[in-house]
């Protein structure tokens, strides 16, 4: 289970194994942000920062837990830790960008409930990673996560500018496109080795 | 926000109490819940990994469960030594008390998440006779033929697992090969069209037995009778 | 003049006209994720909508006693202690929809769904109308959850609620089970729902101009 390689978990957390489009962790934002691609992006990338904190610590705080036998507080003490991160990350952003940080909005402090970030302390516990690997796993799926909602956003942009049938438009359409991106991020299956 | 920060901010106190409090009572409730709900969980485990066992080596009785320990030898997993390197497997015992086999988990990821199989190992043959899917996310229709494909599953009727002459490693490892090139003994066939599950099986199968085997195999008579 | 709910309505409010999965559009990620089968989307449901009552329940109880400074820590604390105790009560009762729902069920924490109604009504009725709520919420989730798995299970597999539907020699849409279902299934329902609903606003602005 611990015996895959980091190659392998980059490759399969970015492509076939997409955080948002193989398995539906951060929903929310990914229908809720995407209309623009100037406010995608940087959704994107304090999200894979979250991530990427989240997972070292709940990486740490497994190893505690598993040591006092406590497992059951597991999933408690992985949501505070993702709620400090979040507010780490807030203030990091509205310091150096007041303008990003209105710009986003409820979105921001919305990262603690991204499944995705709980999901990756959630299923690197269950698959067993060492440190290297659930490190490789945040991060390659923080960067795919990032990846899916450029992508998403991207279209959408040019969506907006053709006749889309006014029964189709809004989340409907949103999720049809979404649906094909899925269809095409499938033909990476197996590329992980 | 400062009219409200000016108009009342609540002092520490109570904040602290307040959390406090909130957190006495949640973890009142999960312990509760962990304690009450433990008997049967663990019963349950306990059905599905002997229900695991019984289908791989359908003619045992009884099953006893050992840990190998970090240093190779083999103990009980009731005496609790060993557990952290996470080896372990299942003897299973025929009515007369004698050992028929040996059961293990062997997992890898295949198309969607991982795979997991059981094994039943014999002795006699140095082989494995059979195996069970444990867990598995394939796509349905296509991975999950591991689980009905009866060629596939021909595969795992006399699997070589022979070790080397002084038991340190397996002598072929266990691979898996195009559909209907199979040749030796330790190949296994892949369902056509379906490479990518046939290969995590092949996988979990191999790492486990190239792990397991050379620390069991040398202690067989230790668990040859039902203790 | 705040219109208050009856508790009639204060239930059937999340059934069908805020329904969280096709109207609120909350929750998404488990709807997403699990509904491969109708088993396996009631399952979820249920324990989505314990979640959500007894959350509901507890924060309307201790919403005096908690300071708005500490407010979201605490209803995420109080949501995660009830989807631990789901998630051993799930163990206990069947090892096979545990491995069915997998991580899903602790992922139930992170719902939109749950810490919104936590956050916009518990925390501001009492008990008894904030828990009915929650249920109908809860109930009215399922319910979505369910229409999604529904057809996904018809189409990709060709059974419904385990049971074969068509035959041995149905083939199944297998896309439908996999990922790219979930969205293209979600996205039919919500164009259905828009369609039905353009109809009826034709219908009325006809009845409105002859009338006029």
């Amino acid at each position: 289970m611990g015996r895959e390689s980091l190659g392998q978990i980059l490759v399969t957390s970015i492509l076939s194994g997409n955080f948002v489009l193989a398995m539906f962790l951060g929903m929310c934002p990914f229908l809720g942000v995407t209309h623009s691609v100037s406010l995608a992006f940087p959704l994107g990338l304090a999200t894979t920062f979250v991530i990427v904190i989240s997972s070292l610590c709940a990486y740490a705080l497994n190893i505690v837990l598993s040591q006092l036998h406590l497992e059951f507080l597991r999933l408690i003490c992985y949501i505070v830790v993702i709620a400090s991160a979040v507010q780490l990350v807030e203030m990091i952003v509205k310091k150096y960008s007041p303008a990003l940080f209105r710009a986003l909005g409820i979105y921001l402090p919305l990262i603690t409930t991204n499944c995705a970030v709980l999901g990756v302390a959630l299923f690197q516990t269950a698959r067993d990673y060492d440190f290297a690997q659930s490190l490789t796993f945040a991060t390659g799926g923080g960067v795919g996560f990032t990846i899916a909602l450029v992508l998403l956003a991207s279209v959408r942009e040019r969506v907006n500018l053709s006749n889309v049938p006014g029964v189709l438009s809004g989340t409907a359409m949103t999720l049809m496109l979404a649906g094909i991106l899925s269809l095409a991020f499938m033909g990476f299956a197996g590329i992980g080795g | 926000m400062s009219a409200e920060a000016a108009a009342q901010t609540t002092p520490t106190l109570v904040l602290v109490r307040a959390l406090g409090i909130i957190s006495a009572l949640c973890g009142l409730i999960i312990v509760g819940t962990y304690e009450s709900t433990l008997p049967a969980a663990t019963a349950n485990r306990r059905i599905a990994t002997e229900r695991a066992v019984f289908k791989v080596l359908p003619k045992a009785t009884a099953i006893e469960e050992f840990n190998v320990t970090p240093d190779g030898r083999i103990a009980p997993a009731a005496g609790g030594e060993g557990a952290p390197t996470g080896l372990k497997f299942f003897a299973a015992y025929g009515p007369d008390g004698k050992l028929t086999g040996v059961a293990a988990e062997g997992a890898a990821k295949g198309y969607a998440d991982t795979v997991r199989v059981m094994f039943g190992y014999d002795p006699g043959c140095q082989c494995i006779i059979g195996i069970g899917v444990v867990s598995m996310r394939e796509t349905p229709g296509i991975g999950d033929k591991v689980y009905t494909d009866k060629d596939f599953l021909a595969n795992f009727k006399a699997l070589d697992v022979k070790l080397t002459a002084d038991m340190s490693a397996l002598a072929n490892e266990v691979k898996v090969v195009k559909h209907g090139t199979k040749n030796q003994p330790w190949q296994i066939d892949a369902i056509a069209g379906a490479t990518v599950t046939s290969r995590a099986v092949g996988k979990g199968i191999n790492d486990a037995a190239r792990a397991l085997l050379p620390a069991l195999v040398p202690n067989l008579e230790k668990i040859a009778r039902k203790s | 003049m705040i219109n208050v709910p009856s508790t009639w309505q204060e239930f059937t409010e999340g059934l069908w006209e805020r329904n969280p999965v096709f109207v609120m559009v909350l929750g998404m990620c488990p709807t997403l994720a699990v509904t491969v089968s109708a088993i396996n989307s009631i399952s979820m449901g249920l324990a989505t909508t314990f979640v959500l009552a007894a959350s509901c329940w507890l924060v309307s109880m201790l919403r005096h006693l908690i300071p708005k400074e500490v407010r979201i820590a605490s209803y995420i604390g109080i949501i995660a202690t009830f989807v631990t105790v789901v998630d051993y009560a799930i163990q206990a009762i069947s090892l096979e929809l545990y491995e069915a729902l997998g991580a899903y069920i602790q992922l139930i924490v992170a719902n939109c769904l749950v810490l919104g109604r936590a956050e916009a009504h518990a925390a501001k009725t009492s008990p008894m109308p904030a828990t009915l709520n929650a249920l109908g919420m809860g109930l009215g989730f399922t319910l979505g959850l369910t229409m999604i798995g529904g057809v996904r299970e018809i189409l990709g597999s060709g059974t419904f609620l385990g049971l074969s539907l068509f035959g041995p020699n149905f083939q199944p849409w297998v896309v439908m089970v996999l990922p790219p279902g979930g969205f293209f299934v979600m996205g039919g329902w919500l164009l259905l729902f828009a369609i039905v609903r353009a109809r009826r606003a034709r219908a009325t602005a006809r009845e409105v101009s002859h009338g006029a």
